[in-house]
């Protein structure tokens, strides 16, 4: 990932996410939807953005763990953080199995067959109504205080801080793990599969491990929506869940540390303001705007954002490093 | 409920899904474009024969106009949308038809509202039908007659006429075909909107398969593109055997393992898809 | 020479594509710093042949032996790994990343480091830094932090060559390594073919005859398929049917 702007560059997001606690308090489930969003686009910006493995079904593994997160809390233990590592081991090994399947193909096949996985676990899931609760959804989810002492408030408190710190953990992660070896070698991947194979890596192997990863940490976000918002429906697996995260990390900017970041919350936002009015009506706000990006944003938000700066830097007369 | 009778129904529903789906296996087998909006095209044609035969216009003018209304929006979107996606890869494809989707679905619930739109059928239409073991309905008989008609007529389009021949050669290798003097633009608008046009049509046909709400166009995408993925792009011949193949195995699923249905149906996709990852028939060899 | 002294042979090779018949019996064996070079016409299948030998095709019949062990079973990146190495006739370099990553993935792989997620720091930075050594040693020097694509052509022709060397191949493939360069570019080249580890076992395809004639000890000249005739330079120069088969003179 690149960080094209410097020390403060990283502090900006976190303080503004801080800041956002302290004098946000109306709009803090918002504010929590929005992190689980960025976590969520981040999950797939390890797939796609990096190893260029096109997926319309990245959904399967945010619903996955929402409801072994939701379901581990009605049955077996409130405790949040268990629930949390069990969701996201769960979905790595939903990954792994699934992955391991279909990643031997590629481009158009490969993107139907991670459709039909996304549908498949769909009716898996509507077909265990008993469990899942089918169209009505996961009822009676309860949440044990974090660590046994801070209770989850109603006005989302607790929610919002253990949201940001789970994310900044996978944050940490993340940006760790694809500036690796590893990392640098899914980017190659995605850039000229066939230089890679030529030096001797074990492609498929690589492409499996990242997508379990992905899949691993889709799961955690949609632990967190369980636990957070206390339910969980069939819409986290549907189709439209896999293209509105797609299109967030589209909008955002892919391979951009804070690309996520600025797309969930451009989204989270817009879709609040148009979802009030009329749910139809944030469909058509949504889908132009996504067309818009597609036609006019190459590289997202996190391009303009660097058309912003590249500008400011020309009027200052200044130059900076940039890698 | 005899054995028959499941193979016409899943005869049936693969004829809808044949004539919804040929378009989008052609135009993403020519224009080698991801497109997830075929689905909105369908749903287009539906809601504007809904809304035709809801103010009296009859069905056969109503599923004309509808076919024809699909066609035109699928030419101007070729113009206007898909064109700036030939060169930007499949994930700009995926994303841009996906929100054109949306946008579809948006526009044509705020025009004409969301509640499912039923297609009230004409007499000589509705009704059954003696075949000899049981009475069957007439509806059904039409959808496998009216797909079997035009899976000839199509082979024949695309086989033996010039236009086909020119497509055949557009998708081949469109850079000779230009320089043999195809006009390959020309070709795709006509043949995409074409597509679209089709698509429209299968929407109004099986709007008691697949019932005419807000969401048709992503809850069906699903099927189409599974058609498409089954059969190998830019296959029409093996459109149509995917799309039966498929609509019998779902139909029959439903009936013997009902509680079960759903996975069968996808677990045999991935199944198909796996197993012939080019399409059950694929249409050109590697290139 | 008997097969025990060779480290890649190849026996009986065979393959076709229906009516096609790409490779036709072919046998050949790779001494240990062999300097071999492959011509023919076009089309003759050379570069079928390295596929075939890599892996990415898989041949009809015949063997492929690494160190007097088959490989037939073996997929491309595991003969990767055993020290079977290629360059590509087209530059297949990751162009979106700089000069230096670009062959330092390489050495990470070759020192199995490529899986490593979370501790990587020090083994990663030897692996730059050995990158940067082998790019200078190509007269790649100053180009290391430069974006693939910003690099001329006979550069990047040479960036093909130092991935491949990074890898510590033990027989290594080229094809056409001067292909395509502008005659100011391919100078270097040809000077670098020459500096190749001598241990190495080469085997080169060439159109251009210059760099023939300087590079290789052994000629093989295949024909549709088939290897026409091998033989020292000079035999081969004086050999009429290879004049035949550039010039025409008899028409087949």
């Amino acid at each position: 990932m690149t960080l094209r702007y410097g020390g403060w560059g990283h502090l900006l997001p976190w303080a503004a996410a801080l800041a956002f606690y302290f004098f946000g308090s109306d709009l803090l489930s918002l504010g929590t939807n929005a992190l689980i969003m960025v976590l969520f686009a981040l999950s797939l910006d390890l797939v796609l953005g990096y190893a260029g493995i096109i997926t319309m079904g990245h959904a399967a593994f945010f619903g996955f763990g929402a409801y072994v997160a939701g379901v581990f809390s009605i049955h077996f233990s409130n405790d949040p953080i268990a629930g949390l590592l069990l969701a996201t081991a769960a979905a790595a090994v939903l990954g792994l199995i699934t992955g391991a399947l279909i990643l031997h193909t590629r481009g158009v096949t490969l993107m139907m067959l991670t459709i039909a996985i996304g549908a498949l676990v769909l009716e898996v899931a509507n077909h265990l109504r008993a469990i899942t609760g089918g169209d009505d959804g996961l009822q009676g989810i309860r949440i044990a205080p974090l660590l046994g002492l801070f209770r989850f408030d109603l006005w989302g408190h607790t929610a919002y801080l253990y949201t940001l710190a789970v994310l900044f953990v996978w944050f940490l992660l993340a940006w760790r793990i694809m500036r690796s070896p590893f990392g640098r070698s899914l980017d190659g991947i995605r850039q000229n599969v066939r230089r890679m194979r030529a030096i001797g890596t074990p492609v498929w192997w690589r492409l499996v491990a990242v997508y379990s990863l992905g899949a691993a940490m889709a799961g955690t976000a949609g632990a967190l929506s369980a636990q957070t918002t206390r339910s969980v429906g069939l819409t986290a697996l549907e189709l439209l869940t896999s293209g509105t995260v797609l299109m967030v990390l589209i909008l955002g900017g892919t391979r951009r540390l804070y690309g996520s970041f600025a797309g969930a919350v451009v989204y989270v936002v817009v879709q609040d303001l148009a979802a009030q009015a009329d749910p139809f009506r944030w469909m058509f706000v949504i889908g132009a705007l996504l067309m818009a990006v597609v036609l006019f944003l190459e590289n997202g938000l996190m391009g303009l954002v660097d058309l912003g700066a590249a500008r400011i830097r020309a009027l200052s007369g200044s130059r900076r490093e940039q890698r | 409920m005899s054995a028959l009778t499941v193979v016409l129904d899943g005869v049936a529903y693969g004829m809808v899904l044949f004539i919804i789906s040929v378009g989008l296996t052609v135009t993403m087998g020519l224009m080698r474009v991801v497109n997830l909006a075929h689905g909105a095209f369908a749903m287009i044609g539906g809601y504007v024969a809904a809304v035709a035969l809801g103010a009296g216009v009859p069905f056969l003018a109503a599923a004309l106009g509808a076919t024809l209304v699909a066609g035109l929006t699928g030419a101007l979107a070729e113009a206007l949308i898909y064109r700036p996606l030939y060169r930007k890869g499949e994930l700009a494809q995926a994303l841009m038809t996906f929100g054109f989707t949306f946008v579809v679905i948006a526009a044509l619930t705020a025009v004409f509202g969301s509640n499912i739109k039923a297609l009230p059928l004409p007499g000589y239409l509705s009704g059954l039908v003696d075949i000899g073991y049981r009475m069957y309905p007439a509806y059904r008989l039409f959808v496998i007659a009216f797909g079997l008609a035009l899976a000839f007529a199509l082979w024949l389009l695309i086989d033996r006429s010039l236009y086909g021949a020119r497509l055949r050669a557009a998708v081949d290798n469109p850079r000779i075909a230009r320089a043999v003097g195809i006009d390959v633009n020309r070709l795709f608008l006509l043949t995409f909107a074409g597509g679209c046009a089709l698509a429209g049509l299968g929407g109004v046909l099986g709007s008691e398969l697949l019932p005419l709400e807000p969401y048709y166009a992503l809850r069906y995408l699903v099927l189409f593109l599974l058609v498409v993925g089954v059969g190998g792009v830019g296959n029409f011949k093996g459109s149509f055997v995917a799309a039966i193949a498929l609509g019998l195995i779902d139909t029959s699923a439903k009936y013997y393992l009902p509680s079960a249905a759903a996975y069968l149906f996808y677990g045999a996709v991935l199944a198909l898809l796996l197993w012939r990852p080019d399409g059950l028939m694929p249409a050109r060899s590697a290139q | 020479m008997s097969s025990d002294d060779a480290v890649l042979s190849v026996r009986g090779l065979f393959k076709s594509f229906g009516a096609l018949t790409v490779a036709q019996d072919i046998n050949l064996d790779l001494p240990g710093g062999a300097r071999i070079s492959l011509i023919g016409p076009n089309g003759a299948g050379k570069t079928t042949f390295v596929n075939l030998l890599t892996g990415m095709l898989v041949p009809d019949a015949g063997h492929v032996r690494l160190d007097g062990i088959p490989i037939d079973q073996l997929l491309p990146e595991q003969r990767v790994r055993r020290g079977l190495v290629r360059t590509h006739q087209i530059n297949t370099l990751l162009m979106e990343t700089s000069v230096r990553e670009n062959v330092a993935i390489a050495v990470a792989e070759r020192e199995r480091i490529g899986w490593r997620m979370l501790r990587y720091g020090p083994r990663w930075r030897a692996c730059l830094d050995e990158a940067q050594a082998l790019l200078a040693a190509l007269g790649l020097g100053g180009d290391g932090l430069r974006l693939v694509r910003e690099l001329p052509y006979g550069k990047q022709r040479l960036l093909e060559i130092a991935i491949a060397l990074a890898l510590k191949p033990r027989v290594l493939l080229l094809d056409e390594p001067a292909a395509g360069v502008p005659a100011g570019e391919a100078r270097a080249i040809h000077d670098q073919l020459e500096d190749l580890p001598a241990g190495v076992a080469i085997l080169m395809i060439e159109h251009d005859m210059d760099l023939v004639f300087r590079f290789a000890r052994e000629i093989v000249v295949m024909v549709q398929g088939r290897i026409l005739t091998r033989g020292s330079p000079s035999e081969i120069a004086n050999d009429d049917r290879v004049r035949e088969v550039y010039l025409g003179r008899r028409a087949r």
